[in-house]
C-alpha cells in the first residue's frame, strides 16, 4: 500500500510503502506513479521498482519484504520493556506544570510502600521482555533513596535467577543526591535525569523551590553528580513551557554552556496541570512546531561548525525514517507503547499503561487504572481498561492516519487521545499529537529533500548514533 | 609468496592410474604423517616419491617455484601436468567445484563449460583431507557449485569432518537456494563455518538480469537470499564494479541495507580482466577513477550503517584516502602483479596492486606511484 503527502516546504511529495522506504518525488511524478502511468523511461522508474513501488511482473524477493515488515515490528515480541516506579509523590518543587503529580514534602500517604514496591518487582520480571529498563520517577524520588536502593537491590538478586538484561535510570532535580546516593548510582549503573527548562530566571520562575535558587542548585548538584558517575552520566531535559518558545537558541545555550551532547526537545504534557494553568504556560502545538523548526537550525548550525549537538527527538524521528528497523521507542510505535511497552507503578499501588495516564489518572480520570500491583501481569494486561485503551493502539488502522504517508515513522497514543478527546481512537484534525508530528515530520523530510550534504552528516550520525566526525560522508540518501 | 606464481607446471611423471591426488610432505612430516601412504610423497634425491610401494614419481618440474613441501597435487595418467590443488601459505585456496554454471555473466573470468564434470566431486573428497588443518580460510568455487547437488552436501560435510576450524567462502550466485529444502541441506552442511557470497549487481531485474545473462536471476537470487538468511547462513553480497552495475551502486547499498540486513559483509570488486570480460570491454570498462562518487557514497552509506563493507581489486593511488580504509589486498597471489611504475610507490605494500591479466587498456589512468609527501598532505 503506498502513501502520499505533499511536502509543505517544497514543490514535492513524499511517498512511502508498508515498510517504511520512502521516494521524494516532483508532484506530477506522483501524480503519474499513482495513476500507472509512470513508465520505464522516466528517471524515477528503477528507483521506484527497487522499492515496490510499482509491481515487479517476477514477483521475486516477496520472502524478504515481508521480513522487512516484521523487522519494524519486531518490538512487539517483547512486550512491556519500561517500567516505572513512581517511589513518592513528594516534591520540595512546585512547579506550575505539575500540580497534579506532587504533594508537599511533609505530606503523608504519598510514598510507596514497600509491600507495593516488591510486588511491582515481581509484575516486572512477568513481563517478557529480555531487556527492561527500570525508572524511578515521583515527585522527588530521591527523597526516597532508601526504597530505592532497596527496590534495586531486590531486582539484582532476582535478576541472578531471571538474567534479564536491566538498566535503572532515575529522573530527578539532582538536589537531594548526595555523595553516598550517587555513589549508588554509579555502582549500580543507574542513568540520572534531570530537568533544565532553561536560563536561570526562566528556569527560576518556572520551577520553584522553597530557597528560589532552583538553576543555581541544578548547576552545583550537575557537576557534583558528574564528579561521582561521570559526564555521562547525567542527561538532562527542559520542560518547554510558553516563555521558552520565543526564545529557542537560549535554551539551547544553557544546555551548550552545561557541557550536554544531547537535548530533547518536547512540548509540554497537557496533563499535568488545571486549565487555567493551561492558558498561563501552554501553548499552541503550531507554536511548538515552529520553536522546534527554529531550534533545529540552530542544532544543525552548530553541528556544521563543528559542535555535535543533537536534537534527540529527531535522532528518534530519524532512525524510524533512515533504518529498517522500529525503534520500539515507547512513545513513538505502532502498536502504541500503552501497557503494551510500558508500565507504571504509582506510589499507591495502582499501575497505569503510561506516565500520562497516571497524571489523567491524578486529574479524577480513572479510566485508565490498569488495576494494582498485586494483580498478576496476565490480569492488568487484559483489564478493561487496556482493552479499551488497545482499540487506538495500532496507527495503521487509525482514521487519518491509515493514509498518513508518515504513518511508518510514526506511531498512536491512545492515552493522550483517550484523555484529550475522550476515546483512544481520538480525531486526527484537533489532536495536538497528530500537529506535532505532521510538523516535525515535514520538517525532517524537508531538509532530507533539500539534501544539503553537511546536514545530512548530521542526520546520518544523529540517526546511526554516532560521533559526527565518524561520519566522514553522509553517503547516499534516498531521495 | 611470490607474486604471479603459477598453480600449473610441467614435469616428468609416472606410476599413476587415472587420477592421483598427493600431499607433499619434507621428511619429518612424512615420516609423522597421519595420512595414507597412498596419498603422500617425500622428497628423495631429485625428486618426489610417493604412494604405497613408492610407485609415484614426479620429478623435474619445468618451474620448480610451483610445488613445495607441504602443497597438495593432483596427477593425471598420460600427462605431464602437475596441478596444485591447495598450496601452503598462500593468500587464498580454492576447491574448485565445476566448470558448469546457470548464469554467463558478462564480466565472467571463469568462463563455464557445459560439461558433466561430476567427477570433480570424488577428488575434492579427497582432496579435502590433505589440507593442512590449521588453513583458516578455504573457498569453494565455479561455475556454480550448486550445481553438484547433493555433491556439494559431500564436499561440506567432509570439509566439517577433517577441517572443523577451517572458515569455508562459497561463491554461488544464490539461484538454486530459492529451493528451499536443497538450500536447508546445503546451509547445514556446510555450518557455522560457510560464509556464502552471492553476487548482487542492482537493486532491479533487469540490469542485474542483464549482467548476469540468465532472465529471471535477480528474482531467484533474491527468493535464494531470503532462504540463506531463514536458515541463519552467514551471507556476503558481492558486486563487481563496472558501467553496467556502477549507475545504481548507491540505490543497491540502500537495498542491501533495508532487504539484506542480515549480510555479515559487502564486497565491491574492481573488474578482473580475464574470460569474458576481455571480449566485452565496450559494455563494462569504465575508469575507476570516473565513478569514485557512486563508488564513496555506496560505501558510506553502508559503513554508516554499520554494515562492514571491502573495496577490492582497487589500487590505492585510484582512490581517494578516505576510501583507503576499505581497501583491501584482495587479488590471490596467483594472478597478482604490479606494472613497473609502481615500484618507487610508497603505499605499494598496502595496495591491492592489479590482476596479472590486466594489459595498459584496463589500467585506470589515474594510476600513479605515490610518495610520503602525497600521504601527509591529504590525511592532515
Ligand atoms: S498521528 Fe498524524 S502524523 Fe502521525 S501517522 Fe497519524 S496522521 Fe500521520
Ligand atoms: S602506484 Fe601501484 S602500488 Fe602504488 S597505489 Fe598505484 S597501483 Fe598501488
Amino acid at each position: 500500500m503506498l502513501r502520499s503527502i505533499d511536502l509543505m516546504a517544497r514543490s514535492q511529495s513524499l511517498v512511502t510503502n508498508a515498510r517504511g522506504e520512502y521516494a521524494i518525488l516532483s508532484r506530477a511524478d506522483r501524480e503519474a506513479l499513482q495513476a500507472g502511468r509512470l513508465t520505464s523511461e522516466h528517471a524515477r522508474f528503477h528507483d521506484l521498482l527497487a522499492l515496490g513501488m510499482i509491481e515487479r511482473p517476477g514477483g521475486g524477493g516477496v520472502g524478504l519484504e515481508a521480513a522487512a515488515e516484521r523487522t519494524r515490528k519486531a518490538f512487539l515480541l517483547d512486550g512491556p520493556a519500561l517500567h516505572i516506579f513512581v517511589v513518592t509523590l513528594r516534591c520540595d518543587h512546585a512547579c506550575g506544570y505539575c500540580q497534579v503529580s506532587r504533594a508537599a514534602t511533609g505530606a503523608e500517604g504519598f510514598d510507596m510502600s514497600w509491600d507495593d514496591a516488591r510486588a511491582a518487582i515481581d509484575r516486572v520480571f512477568e513481563a517478557p521482555a529480555q531487556a527492561l529498563t527500570v525508572e524511578f520517577q515521583g515527585g522527588e524520588p530521591a527523597l526516597r533513596f532508601d526504597l530505592i536502593e532497596r527496590i534495586v537491590l531486590e531486582i539484582e538478586q532476582l535478576n541472578e535467577i531471571h538474567r534479564r538484561n536491566i538498566r535503572f535510570s532515575l529522573v530527578s532535580t539532582l538536589h537531594h543526591l548526595g555523595h553516598d546516593e550517587l555513589a549508588f548510582c554509579r555502582d549500580h549503573q543507574i542513568h540520572i535525569s534531570t530537568s533544565i527548562d532553561g536560563p536561570a530566571p526562566l528556569h527560576d520562575r518556572q520551577r520553584p523551590n522553597p530557597t528560589h535558587d532552583s538553576f543555581a542548585r541544578t548547576v552545583e548538584s550537575l557537576a557534583r553528580a558528574r564528579a561521582v558517575v561521570g559526564h555521562e552520566g547525567v542527561a538532562a531535559m527542559p520542560t518547554l513551557t510558553r516563555a521558552a518558545m520565543a526564545d529557542p537558541k537560549a535554551v539551547i545555550d544553557v544546555y551548550r554552556e552545561l557541557g550536554f551532547a544531547s537535548i530533547f526537545l518536547r512540548p509540554i504534557s497537557p496533563y499535568g496541570f488545571a486549565r487555567k494553568t493551561r492558558r498561563a504556560i501552554g501553548y499552541d502545538m503550531g507554536a511548538f512546531v515552529a520553536f522546534y523548526n527554529q531550534a533545529l537550525q540552530y542544532l544543525l548550525e552548530l553541528n556544521r561548525r563543528g559542535e555535535p549537538m543533537v536534537e534527540t527527538y529527531a535522532s528518534i524521528l530519524l532512525r524510524h525514517i533512515m533504518t529498517p528497523f522500529g525503534s520500539g521507542y515507547v512513545d513513538l510505535r505502532s502498536p502504541a507503547g500503552a501497557g503494551l511497552g510500558v508500565l507504571v507503578y504509582n506510589y499507591d499501588g495502582q499501575v497505569y499503561p503510561a506516565d500520562e495516564a497516571r497524571m489523567a489518572a491524578e486529574s479524577g480520570d480513572r479510566r485508565f487504572t490498569l488495576g494494582t500491583v498485586h494483580q498478576s501481569f496476565e490480569t492488568l494486561m487484559s483489564s478493561p481498561a487496556m482493552r479499551w485503551l488497545a482499540t487506538g493502539a495500532v496507527a495503521e488502522q487509525l482514521p487519518g492516519c491509515r493514509d498518513c504517508a508518515f504513518v511508518p515513522f510514526c506511531g498512536a497514543d491512545p492515552v493522550y487521545h483517550a484523555a484529550a478527546h475522550g476515546d483512544p481512537i481520538g480525531d486526527r484534525a484537533t489532536s495536538d499529537f497528530c500537529t506535532k508530528h505532521m510538523g516535525l515530520f515535514q520538517i525532517l523530510f524537508g531538509h532530507l529533500a533539500e539534501g544539503d550534504p553537511e546536514t545530512l552528516r548530521t542526520f546520518t550520525a544523529w540517526a546511526f548514533n554516532r560521533a559526527r566526525d565518524e561520519v566522514i560522508d553522509a553517503g547516499y540518501v534516498p531521495q | 609468496m611470490t607474486l604471479g606464481l603459477a598453480l600449473h607446471t610441467h614435469g616428468k611423471i609416472s606410476g599413476v592410474d587415472g587420477v592421483r591426488i598427493l600431499k607433499l610432505l619434507d621428511d619429518d612430516e612424512w615420516a609423522a604423517s597421519p595420512l595414507p601412504s597412498h596419498q603422500r610423497a617425500r622428497f628423495v634425491d631429485d625428486g618426489w616419491i610417493g604412494g604405497d610401494h613408492d610407485e609415484v614419481r614426479l620429478s623435474a618440474p619445468r618451474d620448480a617455484r610451483v610445488i613445495a613441501a607441504g602443497d597438495v597435487v593432483r596427477l593425471r595418467e598420460g600427462s605431464s601436468m602437475v596441478s596444485v590443488v591447495w598450496r601452503r601459505g598462500a593468500r587464498t585456496n580454492s576447491l574448485f567445484a565445476t566448470e558448469r554454471c546457470n548464469s554467463l555473466c558478462l564480466m565472467c573470468s571463469q568462463p563455464p563449460r557445459d560439461e558433466d564434470d561430476s567427477w570433480r566431486v570424488s577428488e575434492l573428497l579427497a582432496t579435502i583431507p590433505l589440507i593442512d588443518k590449521s588453513e583458516e580460510q578455504l573457498g569453494v568455487t565455479g561455475g556454480e557449485p550448486t550445481l553438484l547437488g547433493d555433491g556439494l552436501t559431500a564436499v561440506l560435510e567432509r570439509c566439517g569432518q577433517e577441517l572443523p576450524d577451517t572458515g569455508l567462502h562459497v561463491l554461488t550466485n544464490g539461484r538454486n537456494f530459492k529451493d528451499a529444502t536443497a538450500a536447508a541441506t546445503w546451509i547445514r552442511a556446510g555450518g557455522e563455518r560457510t560464509t556464502w557470497a552471492v553476487p548482487l549487481y542492482a537493486d532491479v531485474p533487469d540490469i542485474h538480469d542483464e549482467v548476469v545473462v540468465a532472465p529471471g536471476a535477480f528474482d531467484e537470487t533474491l527468493d535464494g537470499l531470503y532462504e540463506l538468511a531463514c536458515n541463519g547462513a552467514q551471507v556476503e553480497i558481492r558486486v563487481v564494479l563496472h558501467k553496467l552495475t556502477i549507475a545504481r551502486l548507491p540505490q543497491l547499498a540502500a537495498f542491501i541495507y533495508r532487504r539484506l540486513p542480515f549480510v555479515t559483509h559487502i564486497a565491491l570488486m574492481g573488474l578482473e580482466p580475464m574470460g569474458f570480460a576481455k571480449g566485452n570491454r565496450d559494455r563494462l570498462w569504465i575508469d575507476p577513477v570516473d565513478y569514485l562518487a557512486e563508488l564513496t557514497t555506496a560505501v558510506f552509506h553502508l559503513a554508516n550503517r554499520g554494515m562492514a563493507v571491502s573495496i577490492y581489486n582497487l589500487p590505492l593511488c585510484v582512490l581517494p584516502k578516505t576510501l583507503w580504509p576499505f581497501a583491501r589486498q584482495s587479488i590471490s597471489e596467483w594472478k597478482n602483479s604490479y606494472p613497473a611504475e609502481c615500484a618507487p610507490c610508497v603505499v605499494k605494500d598496502h595496495c591491492a596492486g592489479f590482476f596479472a591479466s590486466a594489459g595498459p587498456a584496463w589500467r585506470s589512468r589515474a594510476v600513479r606511484p605515490l610518495q610520503y609527501e602525497d600521504l601527509s598532505h591529504e590525511m592532515a
